[in-house]
């Protein structure tokens, strides 16, 4: 997934067409492609309904690349990442509302608010096993929009509606469907760029270390506290900005936007496309995001069939379908002989 | 103040049988089970479905009728819960623990959409309703059916003590959550041990599933959600993965719920109760009864 390495992974490979199309795939210029094909979309299809589609679908995949910080990068796991969104959409919106000012000004705000959620939420639970952090995460979710449901300053339970627009420059409304769009794209692009990098960078390279073996990053005199805090914070930031995006996409947030569904929507986005690798998870969050506009008359069994989905990956492909590449050895065969005759981890002594 | 002393300790009570299937499960795997409270919604709707086949029920037989309910409804979420163990979780042990979690989580959802595709969406009316005389007790108003829920609910609980202190079963479950592999070499059937644990902690969710139903009334398909997580909060404030802190832990949540939705409003007691499982990570993540561990690399 990163360039650097894959350099040092280049082996002699055969021409046949799987291997160009897996050495297309392996390349940077794919990112540039997605982009130019997220670009040409509205000249194919440009209806009122298909550009709220596809704006909905380029949210979702900030909102995985974000997680993917989080759960991919740094191994923990978030189940209530959606509650970064409402914080954000919600200071967004209040912001924006009581002062009159466009939602892009807001931002600042939106920032230091989310950051202090995901204090709130990470410092106490990040110390423990990270299990706490899953737990507490799912309850912080399901907290937030109830909280959103009670208080008046959010609206209660019909939340918040007529929020200004991003901005409106010298005529050009960027509400417009079209141009909102196209807004959208080049934030989420930058976005998921950004998180991409991040990947890559001496913090991200901490991350992946502690998704590993917390323990020996530990003693290799990485903070993890620290580390595992930034990781959330940082997704939390990308929630936040999402939070933005769709504020000024419906111009309303209600707290049923917020329910316990769509962060587990986005985990699966996340753990599909393949934890850790940024391409898998951009196209993680699109089938995610458009399947079920394709598969409208399934939508009894659409739930069901994630759910299952999420435990068959799990046990038979834990890495996704477009796993990060060329970090760490391949785990070994999750199978009972083998679970049963290795070497439990210490860690799992406690008691 | 007896009346919230009641209710606070008789909700507790459900929280804590509850508690005790995440705490076991915690305590030998050290797997935070998500699907846990839609076992309970699952043990709900298993007593929803046999007492709708039985047709009309006499308002006379209804408790009888509930317990033989009861019965069934724990046997068939305690097979679920095998099944899942076996399915979802046991070809994953060893494996990473974010792999598992998320296991978990997309075990829950199968679950509550599973049930949401069968039995459809929207909440139904529980066809045996607890109603009963009321007695003044102390100031506090205490109806018959609470005290015989609350008896059942003891008496469970009563058992499984009695079970985990007593029996070589019971033996052999804390011993493997002190050390598995020893536990293997010492000739303890590990897998055999740990599918027990899943079918005794599902059944006692499943037994609490159908006494909710009954005493609320009403039951979704998404009812499973938030009592799951009171649970774990009952769990960690007693200590998880100890068997007495989890029943106390959720007496003390019932407790702490009942002054608090008095004082702050009703619609805060959710929030409340997260509040309070933060409060205790922060303060004291062993719980109140767990002891102090360290953890060994």
């Amino acid at each position: 997934m990163s360039t650097s390495v894959d350099k040092t992974r280049t082996r002699p490979r055969s021409n046949s067409a799987g291997a160009k199309l897996s050495r297309f795939m392996e390349s940077p210029k794919i990112g540039w492609v997605a982009f130019a094909i997220a670009l040409l979309m509205p000249f194919i299809i440009a209806t009122p309904y298909a550009l709220n589609v596809m704006t909905t679908a380029a949210i979702f995949v900030l909102l995985a690349s974000g997680l993917n910080i989080v759960v991919g990068y740094c191994g923990l796991l978030d189940l209530g990442y959606i509650a970064f969104m409402a914080v954000g959409a919600y200071t967004a919106g209040i912001v924006a509302k009581s002062f009159q000012l466009p939602l892009l000004f807001t931002i600042p705000a939106v920032i230091v608010m989310t950051i202090l959620a995901g204090l709130i939420i990470g410092a106490p639970t990040l110390r423990l096993r990270s299990d706490y952090l899953a737990i507490v995460t799912l309850g912080f979710g399901e907290i937030t929009r109830i909280t959103a449901n009670n208080l008046s300053i959010t609206g209660g339970p019909s939340g918040i509606f007529g929020i200004p627009g991003l901005l409106e420059i010298g005529g050009i409304d960027l509400q417009e469907p079209a141009i909102f769009y196209y807004v959208t794209v080049v934030v989420v692009a930058l976005f998921v760029l950004a998180a991409a990098r991040l990947g890559k960078s001496r913090l991200g390279r901490a991350w992946r270390f502690v998704r590993e073996d917390e323990d020996a990053a530990e003693a290799m005199g990485i903070h993890t506290y620290k580390v595992k805090l930034m990781a959330y914070i940082f997704g939390a930031i990308w929630g936040g900005f999402g939070g933005i995006l769709f504020a000024a996409h419906l111009t309303a947030v209600s707290p049923q936007s917020f329910v316990f569904l769509q962060s587990a929507l986005v985990l699966m986005a996340v753990v599909l496309g393949g934890m850790g690798n940024m391409r898998g998870v951009v196209i993680g969050a699109l089938v995610i995001s458009l399947l079920p506009e394709l598969l409208r008359d399934l939508s009894d069994y659409r739930y069901l069939a994630f759910g299952i989905l999420l435990v068959v990956v799990m046990v038979f492909r834990p890495q996704g379908f477009w796993p990060a590449r060329g970090f760490e050895p391949e785990r070994p065969a999750p199978n009972e002989a083998a679970t049963e005759s290795e070497p439990a981890p210490p860690k799992e002594a406690i008691r | 103040m007896t009346q919230l002393l009641w209710d606070g300790l008789f909700v507790g009570s459900f929280y804590a049988l509850i508690a005790l299937g995440y705490s076991m499960v915690y305590g030998i795997i050290k797997l935070l089970n998500f699907a846990h409270g839609d076992i309970y919604m699952l043990g709900a709707f298993i007593g929803f479905a046999a007492l709708t086949s039985f047709g009309g029920i006499p308002a006379s037989l209804s408790i009888g009728a509930l317990i033989v309910v009861m019965m069934l409804s724990m046997l068939l979420t305690g097979g679920a819960g095998v099944l899942i163990e076996r399915l979802a979780y046991r070809p994953l042990r060893g494996a990473p623990r974010l792999a598992v979690l998320i296991t978990a989580v997309g075990v829950s959802f199968s679950l509550e959409y599973g049930v949401a595709a069968i039995a459809g969406p929207n909440p139904r009316a529980f066809p045996v309703r607890l109603e009963g005389d009321v007695f003044d007790v102390l100031g506090a108003r205490i109806s018959l059916p609470q005290i015989i829920l609350m008896l059942i609910a003891a008496a469970l609980m009563v058992l499984l003590n009695f079970y985990i202190q007593k029996t070589s079963t019971g033996r052999a479950m804390r011993s493997i959550s002190l050390d598995r592999n020893a536990s293997l070499l010492m000739g303890i059937n590990v897998n055999a041990v740990i599918t027990r644990t899943f079918f005794i902690g599902s059944a006692l969710a499943g037994a609490a599933g159908v006494m909710a139903g009954a005493y609320y009334g009403k039951i979704d398909f998404l009812m499973g959600f938030i009592i799951g997580l009171k649970a774990f909060t009952a769990a960690v404030i007693g200590g998880i993965g100890n068997i007495k802190g989890a029943m106390l832990g959720g007496l003390v949540l019932g407790l702490v719920e009942a002054f608090g939705s008095e004082w702050f409003g009703g619609q805060w007691r959710d929030v409340f109760a997260f509040g309070v499982l933060i409060l205790f990570l922060t303060l004291r993540p062993t719980g109140i009864l767990g002891e102090r561990v360290t953890e060994r690399v």
